[in-house]
């Protein structure tokens, strides 16, 4: 009974975790694109407008659902359930440290069921633009799950990489193995790390790959015909995807809860910080790319969009696997480490060179 | 004290039943004090403002089921790769040239989807 009770209290902790965490980004989001477009961001809610998402969330509450009369009314109140708990049941088995007590579950196929279980947030996508009966609704989803299902795969690829340096699918044993090697996999594998980066922004449906809600086009896609709490529970779920997107960032590649370089014993100071306020902080740095990308880049069309996750990402991650093996394979050291980086980086420049140009070309046609 | 055997996956379903539950209650709990007023210009299903055409439970473009088996044999082979990954040192050169062999007959199946066009998208 008591592991029980402790399981339920561990839940409902990171649950809050992840609403208060999800807060936090939409007022980093809103005020990290105000300084990039040279102004404030909201000012007048609290001290720099600190309190600006509790005041959204009594806003919104207050706010009427309008259910469309054509609409299959269950289902379309169901959609937005169903997104929150694809959104959250990932985070089960995601350790937040070292020790027994940081740890929901304790799986060996911990990585292949966080994959599994975030790709479920399809339904809720394809769910609501079904239910809707409305017609930018279904477009939206139409392109939602195409898009999500053809950047699953770079996204699952690329994890094979720092899989195979680790040697397990534990996420306890991916950490442990940076630690002991001495190394976060980001050194070891750059392709994999911009594969997932660019993979995990398109699978949480973020600019410049947001075509599934594509308002030039789409109105706002899959949840145009929703209004009030139902449509914020689809903005939050987003982005609880985007953590759980910076989180396994972080524990593949960036050392997970580990402080910077690991194995510097002067550095050792670092280690005060509690482990998970280093994994939330590397989550929330990759929250900022996708931000940093939002004010950056405009929207792809959906062929180029096609055309970068099947043609460019996709054979990219076939490749870092390849030149993984020949690494482990024949354990290179000294001038062989130095051709496998400039291989593999001369590899990301052509490829990335490459796309530009096509990219250039379509825009010009 | 902890979970063991098949009951390590009990938080799983806490965690279901936790976001099932805060999502509902989202949901419901402006029902206090949001209003209801439906009318039918209100409840028409969103088109810039145009009366909605039709049904919008209609045909799509079969574009779409084309990326959807592409996708199958691919996540298939996915997992293959994790697998081969995990046990990838135990194994050795054998193994690295058998899926060596293994993503280069994907490649050739992706490329030959490439030169038939199913990759590309045309309107």
């Amino acid at each position: 009974m008591i592991p029980v009770l402790i399981a339920i209290f561990k839940v409902i902790v990171v649950f809050s975790v992840l609403i208060g965490v999800a807060a936090v980004i939409t007022y980093m989001e809103r005020k990290v694109l105000g300084r990039m477009q040279v102004r404030h961001g909201h000012m007048r809610v609290g001290w720099h407008g600190i309190l600006q998402p509790i005041a959204d969330a009594i806003k919104l509450m207050g706010k009427e659902i309008i259910v469309p009369e054509k609409a299959d009314r269950k289902l379309f109140l169901l959609a937005p359930v169903i997104t929150m708990i694809c959104a959250a049941i990932p985070f089960a088995a995601i350790p937040w440290g070292a020790e027994q007590i940081y740890r929901i579950i304790d799986i060996n196929i911990g990585l292949i069921y966080i994959l599994a279980a975030s790709s479920l947030g399809v339904f809720g996508v394809v769910i609501a633009g079904w239910a809707s009966n409305s017609k930018y609704p279904l477009m939206g989803a139409l392109r939602g799950v195409s898009q999500t299902i053809s950047y699953e795969l770079p996204l699952v690829l690329s994890l094979v990489g720092p899989l195979m340096l680790a040697g397990s699918l534990n996420m306890w044993k991916m950490v442990n193995s940076q630690q002991t090697g001495g190394t976060w996999f980001v050194f070891l594998q750059p392709i994999a790390f911009i594969c997932f980066l660019l993979a995990g922004t398109a699978e949480t449906q973020r600019l410049p790959f947001d075509m599934l809600e594509d308002e030039g086009s789409l109105v706002t896609g899959f949840y145009t015909e929703y209004s009030g709490m139902a449509f914020s529970i689809f903005a939050l779920a987003e982005y609880i995807n985007i953590i759980l997107i910076g989180v396994v960032a972080a524990i593949a590649f960036m050392g997970g809860w580990l402080r910077p370089f690991p194995s510097v014993a002067f550095l050792s100071f670092l280690d005060v910080v509690p482990p998970f306020i280093w994994l939330l902080s590397k989550s929330l740095l990759f929250a900022f790319f996708v931000i940093w990308l939002r004010g950056t880049l405009p929207r792809v069309r959906y062929d180029q969009l096609m055309y970068f996750g099947w043609k460019v990402l996709l054979p990219l991650t076939l490749l870092n696997i390849l030149l993984t093996g020949f690494y482990k394979m024949f354990h290179l050291s000294g001038g062989m480490l130095l051709v496998y980086y400039a291989a593999t980086l001369i590899t990301t420049v052509i490829c990335l060179a490459f796309c530009t140009k096509r990219f250039y070309k379509f825009q010009q046609a | 004290m902890q979970l063991s055997g098949i009951s390590i996956y009990i938080p799983i379903l806490f965690f279901i039943v936790f976001s099932g539950i805060v999502a509902k209650l989202m949901l419901s709990l402006g029902r206090i004090w949001r209003p209801q007023n439906q009318y039918s210009e209100k409840t028409s299903p969103y088109e810039c403002g145009m009366e909605p055409e039709g049904e919008a439970w209609e045909r799509v473009v079969p574009r779409y089921y084309i990326y959807a088996m592409l996708f199958l044999a691919f996540d298939v082979e996915a997992l293959f790769l994790f697998v081969w990954a995990i046990v990838f040192d135990r194994i050795g050169m054998f193994a690295f040239i058998e899926m060596i062999l293994f993503i280069a007959i994907l490649l050739v199946g992706l490329f030959y989807a490439w030169a038939k066009g199913a990759l590309d998208w045309r309107y």
